[in-house]
Formats: C-alpha cells, sequence, structure tokens
C-alpha cells in the first residue's frame, strides 16, 4: 500500500502531541511501518503546532507535504484553515469548533476570520465538524478534546476498535483511563 | 523487540546499549530529550551541568578516566563547549567520548541556523548523520566503538526533524562495558605546547585513517539504480529526496566528516550528473567541487531554512501542486506566547511603563519581545542579558545607563550570567541586572537546575543562593521582588536603576506550568465596572480578548493567576471559584 497521511494541527498547549502518540501506538499495533514528526520547544507556547502521522509499507519522509494528508484533524478552526492546503484533494477534515485567539486577534492587529467552516465546507467536500470541547467536558476533563477527536477520527478509519482503546492504555496513565475511555466513545459515537 | 522512538530517544537508547555510564548535557531544543530519556535506563549516571562547557568537560574526564561518556547540546550549544571539544581532538578517548549536537534549521525554536558539521572539520574530529530513529540508535553505538578505536572524539549530529520524529527501533541489549584502565600519560593527557605539538601530527595521521574508514562505506553507502541522475545527500534531507527522486542513484552519506573521496568518485564514474542535496551549508558539495567534479546543489537550492520534499520537486523538477485554499481569506499569524499566569508578564509589564531599554536574553522570556509588551531591546546569546547591558554603559555613560536593565532567567544565569555580574563589579560598571527567577529552565520544556535545587531525577540538592553569590562578587545593592506585585516591582525598578552602582534584582515566582503552582478559578470581568482603559489588554495575556467593545476572559484559558486583578484601576476584574 502507498503511504497514508495523518495531519494533526492545532495551538500549542492543545494536546496535539499526545493525540498523536496515541495514533502511532494504534498504527503499530496493526504492523504498519510509522513515522511521525512533531513540533516541540518554542511553538508549544501557544503557537501553531502540527504533527505528522504516515503509516504504511515503507514510509520514507516523516513530513506531509501540501495537498499529502488523507486525514486532518484539526483543534481549532483558525488552524485548520490555516493547514488546509495540506489536505489531499478529497481527503477528510475532522474539525473541532473550538476558537483561541492568537496575539494579533487579541492586540487588535488582526481579526479573527468569520465563518471558516461555512468557507472550508464550499471548498471541501468531506467535513466533520463537532464541539469536542463540550464532549470533552461531558466526559469528565476540559482535557480530553484530543481523544475525543481521535474517537472521531477512529470511526472513519478501518482500524478495529479494540486496537484504539489499547492504544489509549499504552500511552494514557492509568488513573486517567476511564475518562480517556468515555472521550474516546463520546467522539466515536458523534461520528 | 521493535519500538517507536524519536530520534533523540533512539540516540538515549544507543547510548544505553554501548554500555556508556557517564552522561553530562545542559538542555537545548532540539536536543532536549536524548538526556531526559536516559535517565530511564538503570547503569548510567546522568546530570544536567551548567553549560555545555561544562558538560562537555565533565564527559572529557570521564572518558579519559575510562568510562563510555557521552554529551548531548543544541548547534549553539557547540559553540560554547568547542573549548574543550578542539583540545580534546588532540587528547582523544580512552572510554569512547560521543557528543551529540542537534541542528535547527528553519530555526523552529533558535536565535540562528548554524551548520555544525563545521566543527568536526574545524577540530578535525568525526561525524556521522544519522537520517531516522534507526539510524539514530546505530550510529550512536558506533560513534563509541570508532572514539575508542581511532582514539578521537565523536560527534553525532541530528536536526529537529530527526530528533523529533518517530520511527520504528529494534531494540539491542545493552554491552557490559569494563571500565578501561586509566593510566598515567602526560605526554597524551596535559596538553602544553610540547606535548600538543607531538598530538597535533597524531590527529593529522588519525584523519588519514579516517579517510578509509568513511571510503570502506560501512557509513557511506553507494545505491544504484537508475544512473541518469545521482544524489549525494545525508539525514533528513535523504528522506525528502527518496520521496521526490525515488528511482534514482544514491550516495548516502552517514559519515559526513571526513568524506569518502574515493565513494564519490565512484559514485562519479557511475552516474550521468550528480545533484547534492543538503540542508543548510555547501558542506558535501563544496568538497565535491575541490574533488574536480562539476556537482549541482545550491544553484537552485536555498541555503536557508529547512527542505521538503515539495521544496525538492519545485526547485529541481519545477513542479507546483494544487492545493486546497480560501482564496483570499487573510489568516492571522500565531505566533508563541508567553503562557496565561506567566509571571514574566508583571516584570514587563512593569518595565514597559518605564519605558526602559532591556537588554534580554534567552529563555521563555524572549517572547516578551513580541507584540503587545515588545520589551525587549538585543537578544543575542546565553549570557549576554547583563554584559550588554555593560556595553551599553560603557559606550553611552553612566546616566544613559539608568535607562537600560538587563535580564535573564535563572537557568540561564548559572549557564553564563555569573562572569557578567563579575566583569560588571570588576570594571566598576553600575547597570542593573535582573534574574528572572521562575525555579525551573522553562522554554526547553521544565528541566531541573542549580538555582531551583533539584537534580535532573528530582532529588533536592544544594541550591545556588544567588542573593549571597551576588555579595561575594562584590554587589553591594540586591533585592528580591514578587513580579505580581506590580506597584512594588515599579518602585523597586526606579530605585535601582536611579543608583550610581550596580544592582542585581532577583524577581521571584514560579512558572504557572509547574505542578506546585495551584492557581485556582477564573477572572471575570464585571462590564459595569470596566471603563475600557484597555490596560489589562497591555499585558498581552492569552486570556484576555477584546472583543464586540467588551473585554472578555476566555475560561479555557485563564488559569487564575491574578495579575490582571493587580493591573486594573477600577476593580472591575473578579476572581471566581479562587482562593
Ligand atoms: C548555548 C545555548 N544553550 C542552550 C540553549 C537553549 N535554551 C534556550 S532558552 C533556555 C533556557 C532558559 O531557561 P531560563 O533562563 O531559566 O528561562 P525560562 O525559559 O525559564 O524563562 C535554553 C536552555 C540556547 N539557546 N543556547
Amino acid at each position: 500500500m502507498k503511504a497514508e497521511s495523518i495531519m494533526i494541527v492545532g495551538v500549542g498547549g492543545q494536546g496535539t502531541l499526545l493525540a498523536s502518540r496515541i495514533i502511532g501506538n494504534a498504527l503499530i499495533a496493526m504492523g504498519y511501518d510509522v513515522k511521525m514528526s512533531e513540533v516541540h520547544g518554542m511553538a508549544q507556547r501557544g503557537g501553531s503546532v502540527v504533527t505528522y502521522v504516515k503509516y504504511g509499507e515503507k514510509v520514507n519522509s516523516p513530513i506531509i507535504e501540501k495537498a499529502g494528508a488523507d486525514l486532518m484533524l484539526a483543534f481549532e478552526e483558525l488552524e485548520s484553515a490555516r493547514w488546509l492546503p495540506y489536505l489531499k484533494e478529497n481527503g477528510t477534515l475532522i474539525m473541532n469548533r473550538q476558537k483561541i485567539n492568537p496575539m494579533p486577534v487579541i492586540t487588535g492587529s488582526a481579526v479573527y476570520p468569520e465563518g471558516i467552516e461555512d468557507k472550508i465546507r464550499s471548498a471541501v467536500k468531506n467535513v466533520i465538524a463537532l464541539d469536542a470541547l463540550a464532549l470533552a467536558r461531558e466526559a469528565g476533563t476540559a482535557k480530553a478534546v484530543n481523544v475525543v477527536l481521535i474517537g472521531v477520527m477512529a470511526a472513519t478509519m478501518k482500524i478495529g476498535k479494540e486496537v484504539w482503546i489499547e492504544a489509549l492504555g499504552k500511552t494514557i496513565p492509568e488513573r486517567f483511563l476511564d475518562m480517556n475511555k468515555k472521550a474516546f466513545e463520546m467522539g466515536y459515537a458523534a461520528r | 523487540m521493535k519500538k517507536l522512538m524519536l530520534g533523540n530517544e533512539a540516540v538515549a537508547r544507543g547510548v544505553y546499549e554501548a554500555g556508556a555510564t557517564v552522561v553530562s548535557s545542559y538542555p537545548g531544543t532540539p536536543s532536549t530529550e536524548i538526556t531526559e530519556s536516559i535517565i530511564a535506563y538503570e547503569g548510567i549516571y546522568a546530570e544536567w551541568a551548567p553549560n555545555e562547557k561544562v558538560a562537555l568537560e565533565v564527559a572529557s574526564g570521564a572518558a579519559i578516566a575510562g568510562a563510555r561518556a557521552f554529551s548531548a547540546m543544541k548547534h549553539v550549544g557547540l559553540n560554547v563547549a568547542a573549548d574543550p571539544l578542539f583540545t580534546m581532538s588532540y587528547i582523544g578517548s580512552n572510554g569512547g567520548l560521543v557528543i551529540a549536537v542537534a541542528d535547527d534549521p528553519g530555526m523552529h525554536s533558535s536565535q540562528n541556523e548554524q551548520d555544525s558539521r563545521h566543527y568536526a572539520r574545524a577540530s578535525k574530529t568525526v561525524m556521522l548523520e544519522p537520517s531516522d530513529s534507526q539510524e539514530a540508535k546505530d550510529y550512536t553505538k558506533w560513534a563509541f566503538e570508532i572514539s575508542e578505536e581511532y582514539d578521537t572524539p565523536v560527534l553525532v549530529r541530528l536536526s529537529t526533524r530527526v530528533s523529533h520524529s518517530q520511527s520504528i527501533v529494534e531494540l539491542g541489549e545493552r554491552v557490559e562495558y569494563q571500565l578501561k584502565d586509566y593510566e598515567y600519560n602526560p605526554a597524551k593527557n596535559v596538553m602544553m605546547p610540547a606535548m600538543g605539538r607531538a598530538r597535533h601530527a597524531i590527529v593529522e595521521e588519525r584523519m588519514e585513517k579516517l579517510k578509509l574508514l568513511s571510503d570502506k562505506g560501512d557509513y557511506n553507502r553507494i545505491e544504484i539504480n537508475d544512473t541518469s541522475v545521482g544524489i549525494i545527500t545525508s539525514g533528513i534531507a535523504y528522506q525528502y529526496s527518496k520521496e521526490v527522486f525515488p528511482d534514482a542513484s544514491y550516495l548516502k552519506i552517514g559519515m559526513c566528516y571526513p568524506l569518502p573521496d574515493n565513494l564519490i568518485l565512484e559514485f562519479a564514474s557511475k552516474v550521468n550528473r550528480i545533484i547534492v542535496i543538503e540542508e543548510l551549508d555547501p558542506f558535501i558539495e563544496e568538497h565535491c567541487k575541490s574533488l574536480g567534479l562539476a556537482v549541482e546543489g545550491k544553484d537552485r537550492l536555498p541555503l536557508c531554512g529547512e527542505y521538503s520534499a515539495d521544496l525538492l520537486g519545485e526547485k529541481l523538477l519545477g513542479l507546483k501542486k494544487g492545493t486546497y485554499s480560501l482564496n483570499d481569506e487573510i489568516i492571522p499569524i500565531r505566533p508563541p506566547v508567553m503562557c496565561a499566569g506567566c509571571p514574566h508578564r508583571g516584570l514587563f509589564y512593569a518595565v514597559k511603563k518605564l519605558k526602559l531599554i532591556v537588554t534580554g536574553d534567552i529563555g521563555c522570556y524572549t517572547l516578551g519581545a513580541l507584540p503587545p509588551l515588545n520589551a525587549l531591546d538585543t537578544c543575542i546569546c546565553m549570557g549576554a542579558g547583563f554584559t550588554a547591558a555593560h556595553g551599553f554603559n560603557k559606550a553611552r555613560g553612566n546616566e544613559f545607563s539608568k535607562k537600560v536593565i538587563g535580564v535573564m532567567g535563572d537557568s540561564t544565569f548559572t549557564h553564563s550570567g555569573i562572569t557578567g555580574l563579575i566583569d560588571i563589579v570588576y570594571n566598576k560598571g553600575i547597570s542593573t541586572v535582573l534574574v528572572l527567577d521562575n525555579s525551573i529552565t522553562g522554554m526547553t520544556g521544565h528541566q531541573n537546575n542549580p538555582v531551583n535545587g533539584y537534580t535532573i531525577k528530582g532529588e533536592p540538592t544544594r541550591q545556588v543562593d544567588i542573593e549571597k553569590l551576588a555579595y561575594a562578587i562584590g554587589f553591594e545593592r540586591v533585592r528580591k521582588i514578587d513580579p505580581f506585585d506590580v506597584d512594588n516591582t515599579i518602585k523597586v525598578l526606579k530605585e535601582e536603576t536611579k543608583a550610581d552602582e550596580p544592582s542585581l534584582i532577583i524577581v521571584q515566582r514560579p512558572c504557572a506550568l509547574l505542578k506546585s503552582v495551584k492557581y485556582k478559578g477564573c477572572v471575570v470581568v464585571d462590564h459595569d465596572k470596566c471603563k475600557r482603559c484597555m490596560m489589562c489588554m497591555k499585558l498581552g495575556c492569552p486570556a484576555i480578548s477584546d472583543i464586540d467593545g467588551k473585554i472578555i476572559i476566555d475560561e479555557t484559558q485563564c488559569v487564575g493567576c491574578g495579575l490582571c486583578l493587580n493591573v486594573c484601576k477600577f476593580g472591575a476584574m473578579r476572581m471566581e471559584g479562587g482562593n
């Protein structure tokens, strides 16, 4: 098979790194060659962050190129718009309807664009949008936004649910596991 | 067993499997996780040193004493450690001495984009360059073997995309390494002119032997395929090239210093044309040209920034891709910011009010340079926050100096701030300098340091007392302040900058992300009391926005630090659910 690509975009501090680790563990369990590339350091301080996940028989570059992502998991609206050129034609965008103002918007030197979801929908066919923050809170913690989104994504993929549950167990500390399993299920059902 | 690992984790695994027992490093993105991962392994002593020079000296001593020793740092860290590196090249090893150095093409988290391969050439040592996590582990192990067999320090060069990409690694066993005997040997270990002269000749002989090793092809591999294009490449650029030119022939360089002359010439004889694909400087390309080969490369590929498969496709094949886009929608940039609750914010707010010139330094507080705070005038390298202030003092005199302050963080202070303090007192400067002590090395992701009093493993240890240290150095004015007490901060800054002597202000409040910091609740705005004076907006807090004519607190961002309560003159900010 040709390598498939998942791109995770969001704002530093939203838990995108943990999301990529869970996805990585699930893909490894499926026996794929996997490469992932992450952003550490400065951008994690509230900057625009992106994680690339590629899997298949053999993966070379860990980086996803423009029009290269089969799936894009966007943790924030503006970030989904920023990284949209990386979505493959007919790729699927899963977007969290959360808005986090970047500093130029806060200081008034820029405006947060209106109606991003509608604009994206008019260009892209496969869009799943949801309020993952509300679901995460319902599951018990606002921090589980990442796991809710993974749940949504898992429901679109051909990998068995049990593989995902196991990957959660491998990645998340025991004492938070139940809450996160719940968050995953809520995302899975929201699809 | 197979495991998905960051390049950095794989280097750590290589250090473990090689049987190394002493590790001393200083954090720096993208190298930090190497040493952080090492502490999980038993049987290795690991430490955070105050800076990279100290770290490499500790590792050097350990190697001379017979252990396999290791040090990791970012590219600019090697500048600091360059002094021991160049002379350890003469001394060589005993137990293997390996240094991982992580470059940052694209400057994701760095102040410059230097190419550390030049250090291998300049110090006449060896440099290996892995292109994924498996190679990162294998090359690290090899590096120890080369170091011992050829009696040289060995550098392993990483880059952000190798360090911070995960790929699959086959784990191996740790070798039971016996310490090499330590013998008194001044001719080899005491570098003064007479000994150094003899050792230099040995270094030159060693380079000849290493060239043979490079040519042997264990590290540098020819892959013959379609011979119309031959690509010479190394590191992550190899992976990008494979995406764009899957059918080309390759000379994949794994040992980038010394380069394999004979392999390069052999490769050239087999292919019609050669493109050298390497990030940053034309290091391999110029070497090929020195061999008389007409290679292509930087004539079309950039010297600046990171490469990608897209960039190679565009520059070398003229490919352009159609992509989704939101046409003419303007998407605001999202630069990194000081976190909500960051103690540095209170200080910079006060500094802005006083319109001071700030010679800054490197750490989370560098983010104070961005709008709306715009609070830094300079940022050069670690340590320059204090010394550049002294330079301003000597260039423009004492009166001018009263408008200038130098700032740096606690980790930066023990890295290279102390010598600056000494310089100011010793040379009769009057600068006011500030240590922004947030009890942690923040920017690189929370490492303990000598000021917070915990070791790399979180064990309590002796704490540097900055106040006593400053008195011992000769400062007579030392103050301690809480940056969230904005009025007092302004008062103390005024008093100290006015003085005709040097002052040190220790600005103390722990990083809001530390587990020990327990802010509670969330701020709400009383819109009846709010006069829209916009003082709170000057804080540049990511939780405070001005939306549709109203000051709004984003409850998902607010940590309840309460700084905004201290700057609001109308009592319009209220803590809810707080303590
Ligand atoms: C020579 C060198 N080594 C390492 C780094 C990486 N680095 C950047 S900021 C920083 C630490 C800053 O910590 P601190 O001074 O405590 O400030 P904080 O980030 O906590 O505010 C480090 C290690 C560097 N830029 N230069």
